[in-house]
Parts: C-alpha cells; structure tokens; sequence
C-alpha cells in the first residue's frame, strides 16, 4: 500500500495528577505516515515537544500489539476510536484523512481515577480479580493427569472466548453508566464454563460481584456498548450467563 | 572470584532432580512466615513464584512497572507451550524433549537443567489445566497439540494465538488469589533501581513508585529477578515498549555474573519494518509455518518487478517460486527452527531476492495458498463432495485457516491493510527472545547469594538458540517446580535471622546511587530525546551485533557504543521531575543500562570465535553457509563479571559445559 503523510490537529486532555483540574489542549501536527499506529503519531508528538524542551503527554502502552489490554484513549468519541475489534495499539493513522481534528479522552469513570494526562488508574479491576476471579488450586503439579476431564469442545471455546478479555477497561469507558458488567461477566463465565471451576462457582460470583459494587462501578441496563466497543469482541452472553449464576448463588446462599 | 560452581547434583540425569529435591532442605510452615522474599516481575516466572512462595506461607513482595501484574509480555506469546505429554503418540518423551532442546540450542546450553525443564514440563499443562487454562481440545473433549520448529512431534499446547495470554492470566489468577489472602503484597506501577547487599548476601531492593516518585526501601531474606529479556537494546523488537533490563542489570552491577549477551533469537516470522517512525515490530506467531510455505521470486527480475509493484505475487507460477526453506532442508522443511530460517531468509534478501518495497528491500512470502487447497479439499471430502470445485475448495480452506489461525490474519490485515487470505504475507526476521542472561547454577541462584534469577532473565535452558513454544515451559518451570524448591532450600538457613532492617549503610548507599541518577538526567541541560539515542543504539546493534556478525564489525560497535554514551549522558534531554508520573525519565534510565549492556554484548560476540545458534560469526560458516562450531575452544557458558563503564574490560568467567549424557554433533536439519 502506499503511504502517505497527512497533517493533523490534536486536542488532548491533560491533567497534571489526580488532584489537578484538565483542560483540553491543542497541537497540531505533521507529516504522520498513515502507516504509522495511533500510538507511533502520539510517539512523534512527544518526540515534537520534547524537542520544544516541552512535558510530553503521558498515556499507558506496552506490547503495542493488541493483546496487553494497558493501552486506552477515547478517540472522537470512542473507545479505542472509530475502528471495530481493534486496541488503540493496532489503531493505524490510515483510518485518518489529512486534515483531521482528533479529540483523545482518558477513559472517564469514577472506578477509573486519572493518574496523569490521559493515563487512569484500574486497579479496580485487580481488586475485583483477587475477590474470587480464580481457581483455589495450589501449585503442586501432583493434581491429575491434563486430560483426566475431558471438556466439551464447544464450553472450552466458549471459555476460551470470554477468557480472551485483555483487561482494558473500554467497556466501563464505553457504558453510559460505567458498569464493569462485561468484564466481571467474562471472567465468571470462564470458569462456570469449565468442570474445575464449578467447584467454587457460587462464593466466586458472589465475592466478585460484591468487590465491583464496592469499586463504585455503575449498573447494566443493557445498552450493549460495551459487546460493540469490546477490542476482542467479549459477548454479552458473559453477562447473562453472570446473572444467571448469581441469581443461582444467591438464591442458594439464602 | 571464585570458580564458577554450577552445583549440578550427582547421579544418572534422569534422577538428579529428584535427588535433589530429596536432599534439600526444607522451612518448617510455622517459620515461613517469619521469612520476606521479594520478586520482581510477574511474568509466567515471577507471576508463578510469587504465587507458589505466597501460598506455602512466606511473605511475598511482588513488584511489575505495569499497572497490573496481568500485563507482562508473557501476556503476548502467541503460538503454544511445549510438553512431553506424547498424547499424540508420536514418539515424544521427556528424554526426547531434553535432546531437541539441547540440539536446538546448538549445544550450549545445561544439561541437568535442559533435563529437568523436559521432566516438570508434563507438570505445567496438569497444573493450568486445574487453573482453568482454556487450552484448544479436540471434538472428543482431549487437549490437543500442533507442531512447532526443530521438532518432529506433535508436543505443543496452545490456546489460539493467545497462549501466553491465556497462561500469564492462569498465573495472575494463581497470583491475585494469594494478594486477596493477603499472603502477597502486590507494587505495581513501581520499578526496582537497585539490588542492596548486606555482607554479601541480596538482602533487598530499592525501587520507585512511578506514579509519585517516591523512592522506597525493601528488604527481605532472598530476591528474586523475573524481568524478562533485553530484547529492546534493538530499539525495534517483538518486545513490549516497557520491556528492559534494568532489574538483571543492577543485579549484574552488584556482582552476578551476565552469561552469554550476545545469544539473541531472531524470530523469522515478523512484519517487516515500515518507516522511521515505526515503534516496535510485530511477530506473525511460527505456528503459521505448520501451514505456511516460505518463498522468494527464483529470478531476481521478479523480485524487483514485485518491489516496483508491477508483478503480484500471485501471478507467479510453482516453478517461478524459490521455497528456500524446503529446497535447502528437506527433513525439516518449513519447520526448521529460527536461527536457521533467520538465516535463509537473510541470505535470500542479501542475494537480491527480497521482495519488500521499501529501503531495506527485506522481505519473503509466506504463503498459505498450498494449504487453503490442501485443507479445503478435505473438507470438501469430509462433507461427502468428492468432486469439489475450486471456488467450493478455497471456500473451505479460507474457513479452515480462519478457524486456526483467524486472530493473526486480521492482525496482519490491519498493521499491513494487506487481506492474508489472498495474498502472501510479506515478513522478516526480528529480534524477539534473549537467551542470555544473569548466570545462574542449577538452583537458578546467580553468583550473588539470595539472589534467584528466572525465565528469560536467567541464562540456563536454551543455549545459543531457543525452541518455539519453550519460552513459556522455562518460565513456568522456574515458577511453579523450581524456584519453590530451591528458595526454600536458602531459606532454611534464614530462619534465625529476623526481620532485616532497612535503616543500614548499604540501603542508605543505595538508595544515594539511585537518588544520584534521577538528579543527573532531570538536571541534565541536553537537547535530545531518550528516543533519539535509543534508536541509534538500535542501529548500532541490529547492523553489527544482528543476523550477521564479523570482527570489524564487532570492534566497530563497540567503538561506537562508547561514544553514544558519552554523547547520551552529556546530550540527553529529560523533562518532568522526580515525584511525578514521568515515562521520559523512566526510559532514560532504562536506555542508559541498555547502552552498558549493548556494548558487552559486542564484546561476548567477539570474543565468540565461532558461529553456534542465533549467534552467526561471518568468518565461520561452512561452503552452504552453514554454522561452524568450535567445540574444542567455546564450549563453554561465557560469564561476565561488570566493568565499570566500559564492557571491554569486562572479565570473563568459564563455565565448561560437559556433555555427559548426549552425544555432541553438528546439528543437522537436512
């Protein structure tokens, strides 16, 4: 494919800490390969105004190939901006026309505290992880045999599916009430799914959703943003079947 | 220094590590929790001790910069986990397993520690299995298994393209059961700075919380270093942007060892780079060479013809196409492993025949048209359509491929904006995996005493080359089956010793080296980025200590390494201060000890007279190009003791590597 290099407006929120008021501040910028991903433009940004001796703009990244789940950015409007089944990472400037303002947002939650500029804080999501989001199994590799169990190919690609969540948090940003429905979901139906996690399936749900409630996350009033902005395309089955498993839990623990 | 003891337990190898797990000492569970162990990383290995020393009752501290232990780079191994299980009954064994290891590794790697990765790897599928691991399975509700490199068993557990994810986020669990039980206290977003030593012994760590800046003390009976590999001393690699080796470093400027740096995997199977701007390289997982047949034009007027884009790739005909790979290694194939087909596709794109249209002009076809045919045809068959047409074939080949494969294609599909399915990917080799690391004895406890260093930190399992689908084996190994052992074994004689201070001289002196650095980076009155150097370092690295290595070249790098640091330090630019979120001067510090490392690794490459694995010395190889062994002379693990500034005065320690169990030869994958 050819490349080309478009000239480009950004309007970036930036904060200096948690406490600080943010303001949305512009740049513009140019010569931006269209090949290049949405984080290598905001690398050259950087790259600009530390050139111009100026505090570049902090923003969370790591493997930059779609499946860490660190980085975020509202991008005009959306989660991880206006392409489908994509992180921000795998997010190309292509997608861009020369000339382009482009507004980028941190997520914004009340579960997810600002850090700094467009970095927030998901600690939240561990929290709720430590509350139940396992199996109680010590490492001794003395269990049983790998292929003791055999398990259903369809409930190992369905565990499969809702396992593949990268933790990003686009769902919350994504929901109009900052629900962390999808995520929760997911997790749940990894293990309700599968024979070792039925075990303890009833304290797990229970616990977990008790820890996101806790964390201030907002409730599911089934809009389905989340299932459309979700960068590994995590279903809103995950979030029935949830239901489905606390109402069981629930109605057993009574 | 002493001699280096790699404490290799006696006996016949099949029985050394239950020997020794036999003879080892063991903490009573009421003493454990008088005891703090700290580790850092929480990839597969450190993820995996943490949660294996936090459940048998000792106080963990566990440390990732990221700002969740679920993000290491484990997190991105695509392709699978190797274990001797032999559910496909194809011959496989834990002896088997051992061999195409140490073969792999083109014999320079341990033996009793090569065996004992072989032995606990059956362990590791068991134990993420009872985590919840979604492995793939078969209709029948079994695991099932594919093929990767240098093999010719079906051994490899997988998950999709998502292995490592789907092991790190078992780990995780593992790990985040044991914070929630409050038996591991978890620092993410902190960064270890240095290794405190209190008489000789690793008795802590000084690390900075990223997000205030605060420098803090930790102390505890042993430290262990999981950070990973140093991939990024490339600047473009398979690696997360974070990854670095900052952890090893400091370890290694306290006084452990750094064994064989110049041993550097170069993944043949990435996208190749697109510009100047480009931040990281994306790796197409090997598992695609189970489909994918690799190839460049047979005459060099196509190649250029495809760069000038007025020939398509598609266009060409069986007999116009060169596949390299199965002309030159017909046992092995498409399947032979990295450093090999690295190599091929090097000399292909040197000769002339590479196909991408940028300035590089490196690049090869990987193509998946043969199989798309193959497989679509048996799904015709399957469906009782003995008489399929071809738009019937492609249709069900497509469908197959999407089902094995169909993340990596749109992945490939939005970095290139190229549709995989109907045209050849173009890839390249990268840098993706380091071999080197801290040397470590067979307990994984480096030349400092207290001090453990596992997975791709450490140096022990996969010689000059690593096997695909082993990376992930050796970190959980450490993790779960060999760490908890051999810490524990330490530990027995810390029982007595008490809650260790931090109100010492040597938490006060380096905590002072550590204030130090920050004050000369933010103080620095430089004009360049942290970027502009490493880039160049980059450079530097992947032209002179890559692919292809020579003396003129090496005495070059190491020349120009000692000149970029100087210029780094009086030149750099790093905005922000110290008690705030400041990525710049994070980078900063990570780059410098990037730079000190680079420069050792010209050094160990040099000094490296021969070619073995991924490391290619221009002056050995044989009339095919072909790698030459010098085992009279380098069979040996070559440890580096840290100069101050200047590798070239690195002295160097020789851990012979005795081959007493298999039988040393050239390896062969005709």
């Amino acid at each position: 494919m050819a490349t080309t290099f478009i000239n480009i407006t950004l309007k970036i929120w930036r904060q200096k800490n948690v406490n600080a008021k943010g303001s949305m501040e512009s740049y513009t910028l140019d010569n931006v390969s269209t090949d290049s991903s949405f984080l290598e433009m905001l690398d050259q940004l950087n790259e600009q105004l530390i050139n111009q001796q100026k505090e570049p703009v902090a923003f969370d990244h790591d493997c930059r190939e779609g499946i860490c789940g660190m980085c975020s950015l509202y991008i005009n409007g959306r989660a991880h901006g206006p392409d489908t089944g994509t992180t921000t990472c795998q997010l190309h400037m292509r997608k861009f026309n020369d000339g382009d303002t482009i507004y980028i947002e941190p997520w914004r939650s009340r579960a997810f505290p600002i850090v700094k500029d467009l970095v927030v804080d998901r600690s939240a999501f561990d929290r709720i992880q430590q509350a139940g989001g396992f199996i109680s199994v010590n490492t001794s590799g003395r269990t049983m045999d790998a292929n003791a169990i055999p398990i259903p190919k369809s409930d190992a690609d369905k565990a499969f599916e809702a396992a593949a969540c990268i933790g990003c948090g686009a769902c919350v940003a994504s929901c109009k009430n900052g629900s962390a429905m999808l995520f929760v979901g997911a997790k749940v139906s990894q293990y309700a799914l599968l024979p070792q996690g039925k075990v303890e399936a009833k304290e797990r749900v229970i616990n977990m959703v008790r820890q996101m409630d806790q964390e201030g996350f907002g409730n599911c009033t089934n809009t389905g943003a989340c299932e459309v902005e979700c960068p590994k395309g995590i279903s809103l089955e995950n979030i029935a079947r949830m239901n489905r498993e606390y109402l069981c839990a629930a109605a057993k623990a009574d | 220094m002493s001699k280096l003891d790699s404490k290799i337990p006696e006996g016949p190898l099949a029985d050394k590590w239950t020997n020794h797990k036999n003879n080892m000492k063991l903490v009573a569970p009421n003493n454990r929790s008088k005891i703090d162990v700290i580790v850092v990383g929480t990839g597969l290995a450190g993820g995996a001790a943490a949660a294996s020393l936090g459940e048998m009752g000792y106080n963990v501290k566990a440390f990732c910069f990221q700002d969740s232990p679920r993000r290491a780079h484990s997190i991105a191994a695509q392709g699978g986990i190797n274990a001797a299980k032999n559910y496909q009954n194809d011959g496989d064994s834990t002896y088997r397993l051992f061999y195409d290891t140490i073969k792999g590794g083109d014999y320079r790697s341990r033996e009793a520690n090569v065996y004992r990765l072989a032995e606990v790897s059956v362990n590791i599928i068991d134990q993420c299995v009872a985590q919840g691991v979604p492995f793939a399975r078969e209709y029948g509700g079994l695991l099932d298994n594919r093929s990767f490199g240098g093999t010719q068993v079906q051994r490899t557990f997988y998950a999709a393209g998502q292995t490592g994810q789907q092991l790190l986020l078992g780990a995780y669990s593992a790990l985040s059961r044991q914070i929630g039980l409050g038996r591991v206290k978890m620092y993410h977003r902190h960064e270890m700075l240095d290794l405190v030593v209190v008489d000789g012994k690793a008795r802590g760590i000084i690390a900075r919380n990223l997000i205030t800046g605060a420098i803090e003390r930790h102390s505890a009976h042993a430290v262990i270093i999981a950070s990973g590999g140093y991939g990024n001393v490339y600047f473009l690699s398979t690696n997360a942007m974070g990854s670095n080796v900052s952890a090893a470093w400091k370890v290694h400027k306290r006084g452990a060892l750094f064994a064989n740096p110049s041993f550097v995997q170069i993944h043949p199977t990435c996208i190749p780079v697109h510009g100047t701007n480009q931040s990281k390289l994306t790796l197409m997982s090997e598992s695609l060479r189970n489909s994918g047949r690799i190839w460049v034009p047979k005459k060099k007027e196509d190649a250029k013809a495809i760069r000038e884009g007025k020939l398509k790739p598609t266009e060409l005909s069986e007999d116009e196409r060169d596949y390299f790979l199965e002309r030159r290694y017909p046992a092995f194939g498409n399947l032979v492993p990295r450093d090999v087909a690295s190599r091929a596709a090097k000399e292909r794109c040197d000769g002339g025949y590479g196909i991408e249209a940028n300035d590089t002009q490196e690049g090869v076809y990987l193509d998946f048209e043969t199989e798309i045919r193959t497989k679509g045809r048996q799904a015709a068959f399957a469906q009782g359509d003995h008489n399929p047409s071809e738009s019937k074939i492609k249709e069900l080949g497509k469908k197959w491929i999407e089902e094995k494969y169909g993340n990596l294609f749109k992945m490939y599909e939005k970095i290139t904006d190229e549709n995989p399915y109907e045209t050849p990917m173009k890839i390249y080799p990268a840098v993706h995996y380091t071999m080197g690391g801290v040397w470590v004895d067979y307990n994984l406890q480096s030349t400092i005493e207290g001090c453990f260093v596992a997975g791709e930190a450490n140096f022990s399992d996969h010689g000059a080359n690593r096997l695909g689908a082993s990376a992930l084996m050796q970190g959980l190994a450490d993790g779960y089956f060999v760490l908890p052992y051999t810490v524990s074994d330490y530990l027995a004689n810390e029982i007595r010793t008490g809650k260790i201070s931090t109100e010492s001289p040597e938490f006060d002196e380096a905590e002072n080296r550590v204030k130090e650095t920050i004050d000369r980076f933010l103080n620095n009155k430089g004009k360049k980025s942290v970027d502009y150097f490493h880039k160049r370092l980059g450079l530097i690295m992947w032209n002179k200590v890559g692919m292809g290595r020579s003396k003129a070249g090496l005495n070059d790098a190491i020349k120009e390494i000692g000149v970029l640091r100087e210029e780094f330090y009086k030149d750099v630019f790093v905005p922000g201060d110290a008690h705030e979120l400041n990525p710049e001067l994070d980078k900063a510090m990570r780059v410098a000890d990037l730079i000190e490392l680079g420069q050792l690794m010209a050094v160990d490459a040099l000094n490296r007279n021969e070619s073995c694995g991924g490391h290619f010395r221009e002056e050995y190889q044989d009339s095919e190009g072909e790698t030459l062994r010098d085992d009279k002379n380098y069979k040996y693990a070559a440890a580096w003791a840290y100069a101050e500034g200047d590798a070239t005065k690195a002295k160097l320690h020789k851990e012979e590597l005795d081959y007493e169990f298999i039988k040393i030869a050239a390896r062969n994958y005709k």
